[in-house]
């Protein structure tokens, strides 16, 4: 150890600390960058990268600007006494018990009274992005392994892995069937991990799901939880997009399954939740952990300490989401917009040439370019990709970063901007398609 | 922290994957049957020999797993001193229910249906869960369950273990109730974006830099403007403990280790351990010292580690101190830098009450000290934070300040998991660019602090308690040596006990502080109004004169 004598070396950072597990270097965040570089801009420049790679929800800003401007009084607190003393210097990681109750009744909302859920078991953080770490943290040992289905969020390599240790072992999916999840799937997994003495502690849904931006069949949800049950594992059902189902009878939480099955075998089960997606509020960092289990939510609670939401964004929401009149508005008046702008885009893209999966949820959808492929590899979708991204200026995201087993797909979203702005971004994606076929015909002619 | 597995010899395989199954059982009885045969050899012939036994055994397994199917009710709570069952939450006999999960999992495998919560949580969770025992969470719950309040509860529990700062709350309600719209919805003083547009969508997870220039601006002005801080060095966390984490998670790796000098914030056991697996070296600070830190006690700690094979890599350090109140002088904080450099390891100075000082002495910062060369500057990093010096915790503000680029770089993809909301960030730029506000506010604030501080400290020595000198902060940090019957932790925490549930004022034991020597209580004052010194000097005058005669 005393052995710098010569040149001290410099002091040392931690193995996390110097780490690729954050992942910002994969192309799904390369494009991010182009897109920082040049930015599209409906006047100012009109030939920047139009980001389509975030799925962020910007259709329904106005509904929530108009309850601000009605309910200023919802942002301060006015000279009550009581009322500040509660919301500013609270910091007790129960959070405030008028919020838990507001996001309880909010959830119930979005399943349209099908499921019920326990404010004494809402855990809040600081986004669903620390919800998701949280609860690796609490369900798995470092070096034990959530499965989870493939495609998935490229973010879950990061929030699931880094700090944790945990792995990640992927439930394969495919075009076949509409990535849906198998129990053959579910079990391939599970003996690959055991094949490599992986212990593997839980699965990880996303329902609705991202990047296929469509809803988990009830069937489906019923082997999911069987097969969690036969192994004696977690399940995690990340819902965040739960509110963005295009059409509310489509979506089945995994939260009514366990009611219908009077909550057997519920202590299993964990939710998460957030307001980024369905509410288009992610600068609020609101995020939840709903779980079926008493020691979970107790010990999640205590973990939370480290991400807890400020007080004042937790009063400020407690009125608007209690407000029955506004959110019931909100949900169908957003599920709305969603989908025309999802039929925008579809027929947008068809005309042009080119499928998508099927969806019903999401601010994205899952276009499928494997016919344009040079070759059928991941090689050829990142090439594909690299043009897409630098000569047609749109910044989409390659199904490679979504651990997609087939080449080809992309997740595309269309909720972050204007229709003027998506406009653009299909004309251009015709005429990317076109010169396409003009360059092929002229091959073949050759 | 061990997980306990069906440690019987043979395929670790089949111990992983619990056979719920009825099939599973009879597998089970007859693996142990086998080798008993060979066993019996009696003369009544091998075969009733060993079939009687076999047979008898079969049905003894057979008995006992019917009667293990489930686990009907949770087994009782382990008692724990001071243990007390939380109103509020549902999983109130579920949290010792923990200590006993290694078991319950093993049941699992027997019983068909794994109802009654035998499924794992990890060795992490196990060991917060086990945390909730602490005198730090009872009296905390005591609290909840009782506060004291002048005329609707006088019979209730003083908060003196909580470090909110109450005196100058009038202030900052005021602003905000005047302000807080407009600095929301963008009353175009910040210059921002108008509307919700600009502090709805997704922003830098490690803070508006707007509000990171406000924040170096506020840091320097409290510090009496000695050193001037930089926004490009700055991360901004959802509060400081997640600072802290972050640090823990981003300095050493998990099995590592950094010194903390003793008594420290109980919390930092949680911050700097929990889920980074980073272990706590104590540093001793002794009364004789008047608790202050000593080189020469680090460098025998850090050789400690070195022999017990345990990698140091990093002091911890507050400044002012938590629970003593001591500020570090200029001579001990170039001793650090020294001992830092020769061992080339890193510092962490916790300076979030460096705007509370009251005392005399000046405060020094990490950051003034820090040379021009690059070496040393990589290795100091500061935590401060907006819960003390601004009284508003429920904001959830906390700051990494480094010298380190590649610090802060991890630590700022690591905000993500810890981001303050953007609607609070809005709003506290806009109270950061009241610069007559915020002088006026740290300089009322400074004198409440000092008059209370004052006035709690004499109370106190009117009982015959006296206190270290403290320069700053939010606490007392008292002798009641005289006053414990054993000298011991548990003597102290026979004391706390009567504090709590007799004279019904909590206070935090200094073996929550891992203080060496027991009989040290840590009081907090700036929960408290001028009028309620007297009633609480009075319940602790009664308590302090029982503990006299029962001795």
């Amino acid at each position: 150890m005393g052995l710098e004598i010569e040149q001290p070396s410099a002091v040392q950072l931690s193995k996390i600390a110097v780490s690729e597990t954050h992942g910002e270097d994969s192309p799904y965040f390369a494009g991010w960058k182009a897109y920082d570089e040049n930015p599209y801009d409906e006047l100012k420049n009109p030939s920047g990268v139009i980001q389509m790679g975030l799925a962020e929800n910007q259709v329904s800003f106005d509904l929530l600007e108009g309850y601000l401007e009605k309910h200023s009084e919802a942002s301060s607190w006015g000279k009550g006494a009581s009322g500040f003393r509660e919301n500013a210097l609270f910091q007790d990681y129960h959070g405030l018990q008028s919020f838990r109750k507001a996001m309880a009744s909010f959830m119930e909302q979005i399943r349209e009274g099908r499921a019920k859920f326990d404010p004494e078991r809402v855990v809040l953080t600081a986004g669903a992005t620390a919800a998701n770490e949280l609860l690796t943290f609490i369900l798995a040992d470092p070096g034990e392994a959530l499965l989870v289905p493939t495609p998935y969020y490229p973010g879950f390599d990061r929030d699931l892995r880094w700090r944790t240790g945990v792995k990640i072992v992927p439930i394969h999916c495919d075009s076949s069937n509409n990535f849906q999840i198998t129990p053959q799937a579910l079990e391939a997994a599970y003996n690959d991990a055991e094949a490599r003495n992986i212990k593997v502690r839980g699965v990880l849904i996303t329902n609705p799901s991202n990047p296929l931006g469509a809803t988990i069949q009830r069937s489906v949800l019923e082997e999911i939880l069987d097969f969690a049950t036969r192994k004696n594992i977690h399940l995690v059902s990340d819902e965040i997009y739960s509110g963005s189902v295009f059409s509310s009878s489509e979506f089945v939480s995994i939260s009514e399954v366990l009611e219908a099955r009077q909550y057997k075998e519920s202590e299993r089960v964990h939710l998460v939740y957030s307001l980024s997606k369905d509410l288009g509020l992610p600068g609020f960092r609101v995020g939840t952990i709903y779980s079926y289990n008493d020691k979970v939510v107790t010990t999640a609670r205590r973990m939370s300490s480290f991400t807890l939401i400020s007080s004042q964004t937790q009063h400020l929401l407690a009125s608007m989401l209690s407000d029955k009149e506004f959110t019931e508005n909100y949900i169908k008046t957003n599920r709305e917009r969603l989908r025309k702008r999802y039929q925008m885009i579809i027929e947008g893209l068809r005309s042009a040439g080119i499928e998508c999966l099927k969806g019903n949820a999401g601010l994205f959808c899952w276009m499928n370019l494997s016919p344009l492929l040079e070759k059928p590899t991941r090689e050829g979708e990142l090439a594909l990709w690299s043009s897409i991204v630098h000569e047609v200026k749109l910044n989409i995201s390659p199904g490679s970063s979504c651990h997609c087993s087939e080449p080809g797909w992309f997740r595309v979203c269309f909720a972050n901007m204007s229709e003027q702005t998506l406009n653009v971004a299909l004309k251009r994606i015709h005429n990317f398609m076109e010169q396409r076929d003009r360059d092929r015909n002229i091959i073949s002619s050759q | 922290m061990t997980r306990t597995r069906f440690s019987r010899t043979g395929s670790s395989e089949e111990e992983a994957k619990p056979t719920t199954s009825s099939g599973g059982g009879g597998g089970t009885a007859m693996r142990v049957i086998v080798p008993l045969q060979g066993v019996v050899q009696g003369r009544g012939g091998l075969f009733l020999g060993s079939v009687i036994p076999c047979a008898l055994f079969y049905f003894l397994q057979l008995y006992l797993r019917r009667n293990r199917s489930e686990p009907s009710t949770p087994p009782p709570p382990q008692p724990t001193e001071g243990e007390e069952s939380s109103p509020s939450s549902s999983s109130t006999g579920q949290l010792a229910e923990v200590s006993v999960l290694q078991r319950s999992l093993s049941r699992s495998h027997l019983s068909p249906r794994s109802a009654g919560g035998p499924i794992f949580v990890s060795g992490r969770a196990v060991s917060v869960a086990k945390r909730g025992d602490s005198p730090y969470d009872v009296g905390m719950r005591k609290v909840s369950e009782n506060p004291y309040d002048e005329l609707e509860n006088p019979d209730g529990v003083f908060q003196l273990g909580l470090a909110e700062n109450k005196l100058s709350l009038d202030l900052v309600r005021d602003w905000l109730a005047d302000n807080a719209r407009d600095a929301i919805l963008g009353g175009g003083r910040s210059g921002a974006e108008l509307g919700i547009g600009g502090i709805a969508s997704y922003q830098p997870f490690d803070g508006l830099m707007e509000l990171k220039v406000a924040v170096a601006g506020f840091m320097s002005q409290v510090m009496e403007k000695s050193v001037s801080f930089s926004p490009s060095q700055i991360i901004l966390t959802a509060g400081a403990a997640a600072a802290i984490e972050m640090l823990s998670f981003c300095l050493a790796d998990s099995g590592n280790a950094f010194l903390v000098p003793t008594p420290y914030y109980p919390c930092f056991d949680r911050d700097l351990k929990w889920r980074s697996g980073v272990e706590i070296i104590p540093v001793p600070c002794r009364s004789a010292d008047n608790f202050s830190l000593s080189i020469m006690a680090l460098d025998r700690a850090f050789n400690q580690a070195k022999k017990r094979g345990i990698k140091v890599r990093g002091i911890i350090i507050s400044n002012p101190s938590n629970p003593v109140g001591n500020l570090l002088d200029r001579e001990t904080l170039y001793g650090l830098l020294d001992f830092a450099r020769e061992k080339n390891i890193h510092i962490v100075s916790n300076e979030i009450f460096s705007g509370s000082t009251h005392g005399d002495e000046e405060f020094v910062s990490m950051a003034e000290i820090i040379d021009l060369e690059d070496l040393d500057r990589n290795r100091v990093h500061i935590v401060y934070g907006l819960s003390k010096d601004l009284s508003l915790p429920g904001f959830r503000v906390g700051i990494i300040y480094s010298f380190n680029e590649n610090v802060l770089a991890a630590a700022k993809k690591l905000t993500r998991f810890s981001s303050i909301s953007v609607l609070s960030q809005r709003l506290l730029v806009s109270m950061f660019s009241d610069t007559k506000f915020i002088q006026n506010f740290i300089e009322i604030n400074r004198a409440r602090l000092r008059g209370m501080y004052i006035k709690f400290v004499s109370g106190l020595k009117q009982l015959g308690i006296k206190c270290i000198k403290s320069n700053g902060g939010f606490y007392c940090w008292a002798d009641m040596r005289g006053l414990i019957c054993s000298y011991s932790e548990k003597g102290e925490l026979e004391l706390w006990e009567k504090l709590l549930n007799i004279a019904k004022v909590n206070v935090t034991p200094g073996s929550c502080c891992h203080c060496i020597e027991p009989g040290w209580f840590r009081f907090c004052f700036t929960t408290l109004t001028e009028k309620d010194i007297p009633v609480i000097m009075e319940r602790i005058r009664k308590i302090s004169e029982t503990c006299k005669s029962s001795c």
